[in-house]
């Protein structure tokens, strides 16, 4: 029998909007609709809901109003910083620093950057997927004008020391940029204290709407414009002003970041939970990332034996929403380049299972899905000949 | 998420033929775990005819859906007949799979091709060559 239950355990992907949130943006499609670059009175209101916004998503990374610019989503606010730093300060010098887990809105970036003329550096990563400080520093050369690592990984969780790799680049000079996507709501974020100069984000990984982000440049940092047309946002980013996303956009993260600490701490006790049910009931499983430098909704595991797309397609069924690092279920041949560089066996990499809780996540839930994940991971082993072969040959 | 046809997901969720023949009289294994797809084919075979056959597979909903009907469709024929089974024919058996999933079928009938080789090696039989 087919279950009619939905457990949603995939916010790392996106999340709902909520309807606080949605209330507020409603009528900047409809009665408020002025174009905030107008002239006429009319148009006041959106010109003070965008800058309200403004002072919202400033105040939730300890920034000034005037260093943050609202873009179409995240990958736009990681093109911008990337791009833009790049070709400004292109005749201090064309080398980047980042890492081979960031998001493909990063390395691809890179991978452009580098058809132009620039050299990237893609860090490796240890088995949990934590960057090394020192690969930082030893990375640097006189030509580096830009080092990139993300704020947190969006497949396995790892929090990455962005404190230390910010001081680095601030001592000798270079701008440092962090993709804080996944980290936002999540984790508590300043971006002085952290030596932050950029910073990108986006509404749907925090309650807001999707196809509205931000990035935070810090006053002083030089950076060329990556959508140019009208003099919006300063003369920054060109583009009628999403003027309902901007909206719910402020009130998503000033609701994500009012209560961190109690946000973050019960994902964490329900996390915990099921990271020791699958480690005490789910033999051949291993879990990927850091154990505590993680975000707090982040599960990640292999199992041995089995392929992460049927595992999936067969939770599916029970109406449970997970993604995986597989190959087969990402269009491409090669597994999650995240799990290949924490140095993960093929065969495991294909055999993982993300699962990210969020506000939707029930304490019953984590029963349900540690009981549909052993059922899971039973059947498919029971039709695996890697399962057979390593029973034959006495559990080695 | 891939679009797969009823009839994928119904030997996905279902499938047929899972499990070994302990004696026997071809197997052939394909695939490797790098390319996150090994396929295991058992054969019984009797006066010629297929009279049973089994399967293991690790790897996604396609390669297991593709195993299940590939064993669906040879059993009972004679090895001549089932060598000539094609990917393609599989494929069509399952109402069609996602480009990108073609493979998977290619190595049923890869798999097959390895067990009837078998089969006819420890039978004092020619191998066939693949074509």
């Amino acid at each position: 029998m087919e279950d009619k239950k939905f457990v949603y355990m995939d916010h790392a992907a996106t999340t709902f909007t909520k309807k606080e949130v949605l209330d507020e943006m409603l009528p900047y499609f409809t009665e408020e609709f002025g174009n905030p670059s107008s002239v006429y009175s009319f148009s006041r209101a959106t010109k003070k809901a965008v800058e309200t916004a403004r002072e919202k998503v400033a105040k939730a990374i300890g920034a000034k109003d005037d260093e943050i610019f609202f873009t179409g989503g995240g990958s736009e606010a990681d093109n911008w910083a990337i791009k833009g730093v790049a070709f400004a300060n292109r005749k201090k010098g064309n080398h980047i620093i980042t890492t081979k887990i960031e998001h493909h809105a990063v390395l691809h970036t890179c991978e452009f950057l580098e058809k132009n003329g620039f050299e990237v550096t893609y860090l490796p990563v240890d088995e949990y997927g934590m960057v090394s400080v020192d690969d930082v520093k030893n990375a640097i050369t006189d030509k580096t004008i830009l080092i990139s690592v993300m704020f947190a990984n969006n497949e396995v969780g790892t929090i990455e020391p962005i404190k230390e790799i910010g001081k680095i680049a601030h001592e000798k000079g270079i701008y440092f940029h962090t993709d804080a996507v996944q980290a936002v709501g999540n984790v508590p974020i300043d971006v002085n204290d952290m030596n932050i100069d950029l910073l990108s984000l986006a509404g749907h990984k925090f309650y807001g709407p999707k196809g509205v982000g931000a990035l935070y440049i810090r006053k002083g940092v030089k950076i060329d414009n990556l959508v140019h047309g009208g003099g919006q946002e300063r003369g920054r980013r060109a583009g009628t002003e999403n003027i309902p996303g901007i909206v719910g956009l402020g009130k998503a993260i000033e609701m994500a970041t009012s209560d961190i600490e109690g946000h973050s701490q019960k994902l964490r006790t329900m996390r915990d939970k099921m990271i020791k049910g699958i480690q005490e009931n789910i033999p051949y499983a291993k879990l990927n990332g850091h154990r505590e430098k993680r975000l707090p909704g982040n599960i990640n595991f292999s199992f041995s034996f089995i392929e992460g797309e049927s595992m999936l397609l067969l939770l599916d069924q029970k109406g449970i929403c997970a993604s995986t690092g597989s190959a087969c279920s990402s269009g491409s041949l090669e597994p999650s380049h995240v799990l290949m560089a924490m140095g993960l066996p093929h065969e495991l990499a294909h055999g993982s299972i993300r699962l990210t809780l969020g506000d939707l996540t029930k304490e019953e839930d984590i029963d349900y899905v540690l009981d549909a994940l052993k059922e899971v991971v039973s059947k498919l082993r029971g039709m695996s000949p890697l399962y057979d072969d390593f029973i034959k040959n006495g559990g080695k | 998420m891939l679009n797969y046809s009823e009839k994928v997901m119904d030997h996905f969720k279902s499938p047929r033929n899972v499990g070994e023949i302990k004696d026997a009289d071809g197997v052939g294994e394909v695939g490797n775990p790098q390319c996150g797809d090994i396929m295991k084919i058992y054969l019984k075979v009797d006066n010629n005819i297929i009279t049973d056959v089994k399967f293991k597979t690790f790897g996604c909903a396609a390669a297991i859906a593709s195993s299940s009907m590939a064993t669906e469709l040879i059993k009972g024929k004679n090895i001549d007949e089932a060598w000539e089974l094609t990917n393609k024919a599989v494929a069509e058996a399952l109402d069609g799979l996602p480009p990108i999933k073609m493979h998977c079928s290619v190595l049923a009938e890869e798999a097959i091709h390895k067990a009837i080789n078998d089969y006819r090696v420890k039978h004092g039989l020619e191998e066939i060559k693949e074509k």
